[in-house]
């Protein structure tokens, strides 16, 4: 704006030569070109096929049609149908959700802020943890997941013991059970969390925490006012990072749970999908999960977002 | 007495929880020498048949092979276009902008089921058949949202009076990129890489939807749970974990070898 100036009529001239304007305009065609590709992907295989979901949830099935023949039609029932039947399995899925994120959280934060600030004078240990925190990138995640489900079965050491010291009843389970879906979920997105809060307490200048000290405060104090509301970013970005796939994760559900008390949302679009052929509700309610949590994100960021995230 | 239990209880916690993220890991490793048969449910005694022939039992190394494949064009793709995004998103202006944040964003936000889901329902418009194809196109997509995310980050520390001062030194602004700035990127851009291809080999749920018959590593390994996973499928899972623990250790000691050389001098 600094090269415009308003002349006496009103009108804007700009004051710099043919040659600033050329490499401008030359300049944002570089930035067009090098976007475009890219952009062209995500709007053929992100944009419109959420608009295709969209008008997929609102298709009708014909008198007499045979299985997975619909025709575009404005069918809002849908919507109820699918909610009608399966609201306990989205409300569920939240709330597991929302278990295994705070979970992860109570048991993530410890190890980031070992690892960052703790071992900060330590360097060989903290690469050596580090590495582990990523570890389990490196396997497979259903592998993993597979490995807790024999683990945690009926016949295994941990349900055995568990038994023999009447921790569990004689006829109890470990597996098939909310309690085993949500260790699973908070198991699997546990690094999702421990990552972005590592990332944020390693910039954390311990001086300040010194300097806390020396107004008097104990240990908790400078914790909860000075180290928690400076991580509070890498929390943020954490609980989403958890929280967004391990509500639509149908994984968990299935390997570790696998019963009506566990089943969550995902496992029911694809069943819509593959088994009912029922395209039109499996899209309505893929679509419910994504409105959803787009609020829930919403509300989530105006009351907690920081601007460092945006 | 107080202070004392303050200073465990931190180390004590995160202990039990790095117990918890790797007993799965060595689960699977201990059970990659099992001498299973047909299902690695039980430990029947310890055998090395398993990793010396890894492809023993049927389809774990053509899913392998499949899982590979994808993996390795799905990260080309996503890694060559997401650059050129963050490269043109932080670098250069122009109309439209918003909008584009607003689609990188949007998948990162989205579960992979409803991602899945919405492709197939456009796969299912356009009448494609789902196989190899339509698995590139899907995890090119979700995987070029972090390349966009882990490269933007990059870029935007970078130091733009580096580009200007080789300017001064008379270089053009392609020399200046190629010379400059490009060799700064390189190890954003090769860590995105990595991240592709790791989320697109595991990927599991927006592949189920869209693969049709075609089978990956990780939906192999989900079919065969409910009858019993052969242990070929641990030997490749543990191997697989020692060659990515591997390049990342050897990685870090470049790395730290590289700065010490640095601060010599």
């Amino acid at each position: 704006m600094s090269n415009t100036v308003m002349t006496k009529k009103g009108k804007i001239a700009d004051l710099r030569s043919r040659d600033e304007i050329k490499a401008e305009r030359r300049k944002e065609r570089t930035g067009v070109y090098l976007v475009v590709p890219g952009l062209l992907l995500l709007l053929l295989f992100f944009a419109v096929p959420v608009m295709v979901l969209l008008s997929m949830s609102l298709y009708a099935r014909p008198e007499g049609a045979s299985i997975g023949e619909f025709v575009p039609a404005l069918e809002f029932r849908n919507y109820a149908t699918v909610l009608g039947s399966y609201w306990p399995d989205l409300l569920r899925s939240f709330g597991f959700a929302l278990i295994a994120t705070v979970l992860a959280l109570l048991i993530g934060y410890p190890m980031a802020y070992l690892v960052a600030v703790r071992l900060r004078q330590h360097g060989l240990l903290q690469g050596i943890l580090l590495v582990l925190l990523i570890a389990p990138f490196f396997s497979s995640f259903i592998l993993r997941t597979q490995a807790w489900k024999q683990i945690l079965a009926d016949e295994g050491f941990v349900a055995q013991t568990m038994k023999f010291l009447a921790i569990l009843p004689a006829d109890g389970h470990l597996t098939a059970t909310p309690f085993a879906v949500v260790a699973g979920l908070t198991y699997n997105f546990l690094p999702f969390m421990v990552l972005p809060i590592y990332a944020n307490l390693g910039r954390l200048d311990t001086r300040l925490l010194e300097a806390s000290g020396d107004l008097y405060a104990g240990p908790m104090t400078s914790f909860f006012r000075v180290t928690l509301p400076l991580s509070a970013p890498g929390v943020f970005a954490g609980t989403l990072l958890t929280f967004i796939p391990a509500a639509g994760d149908y994984v968990n559900a299935a390997l570790l749970g696998n019963n009506r008390n566990t089943t969550m949302i995902g496992q029911v679009i694809d069943s819509r999908f593959f088994k009912v052929i029922d395209y039109p509700g499996a899209a309505a309610l893929s679509f419910v999960l994504m409105l959803s949590i787009l609020v829930l994100v919403t509300i989530y960021i105006r009351r907690f977002g920081t601007k460092e995230l945006m | 007495m107080k202070q004392k239990i303050g200073r465990w209880i931190i180390p004590a916690i995160a202990g039990l929880a790095f117990i918890y993220l790797l007993v799965p890991i060595a689960y699977i490793f201990v059970f990659s020498f099992n001498d299973a048969g047909r299902t690695n449910l039980e430990w029947r005694g310890f055998t090395l048949d398993n990793w010396q022939n890894p492809c023993g039992a049927p389809a774990v190394c053509e899913s392998l092979v499949n899982s590979l494949q994808v993996g390795v064009v799905a990260t080309i793709v996503s890694t060559a276009l997401g650059t050129c995004i963050a490269i043109g998103l932080v670098r250069y202006k122009f109309r439209f902008r918003k909008l584009t944040d607003v689609l990188i964003i949007l998948p990162l936000a989205t579960p992979e089921v409803v991602l899945g889901a919405s492709l197939l329902a456009q796969f299912l418009n356009l009448g494609w058949e789902l196989g190899y194809t339509t698995i590139v196109i899907a995890h090119s997509v979700f995987c070029m949202s972090f390349v966009i995310v882990t490269v933007r980050a990059r870029v935007s520390s970078l130091d733009p009076r580096l580009e200007e001062a080789a300017a001064d030194l008379y270089s053009t602004p392609r020399a200046a990129f190629l010379k400059v700035t490009f060799p700064l990127l390189v190890p954003g851009i090769v860590a995105a890489a990595l991240l592709s291809f790791a989320m697109s080999f595991d990927d599991f749920i927006i592949t189920n939807f869209n693969s049709g018959t075609f089978q990956t590593f990780p939906k192999f390994i989900y079919v065969a749970a409910t009858r019993g996973i052969p242990a070929q499928a641990n030997v490749i899972g543990s191997a697989m974990f020692i060659t990515a623990l591997l390049v990342v250790v050897i990685g870090q000691v470049m790395a730290y070898r590289k700065r010490k050389r640095l601060e010599q001098v």
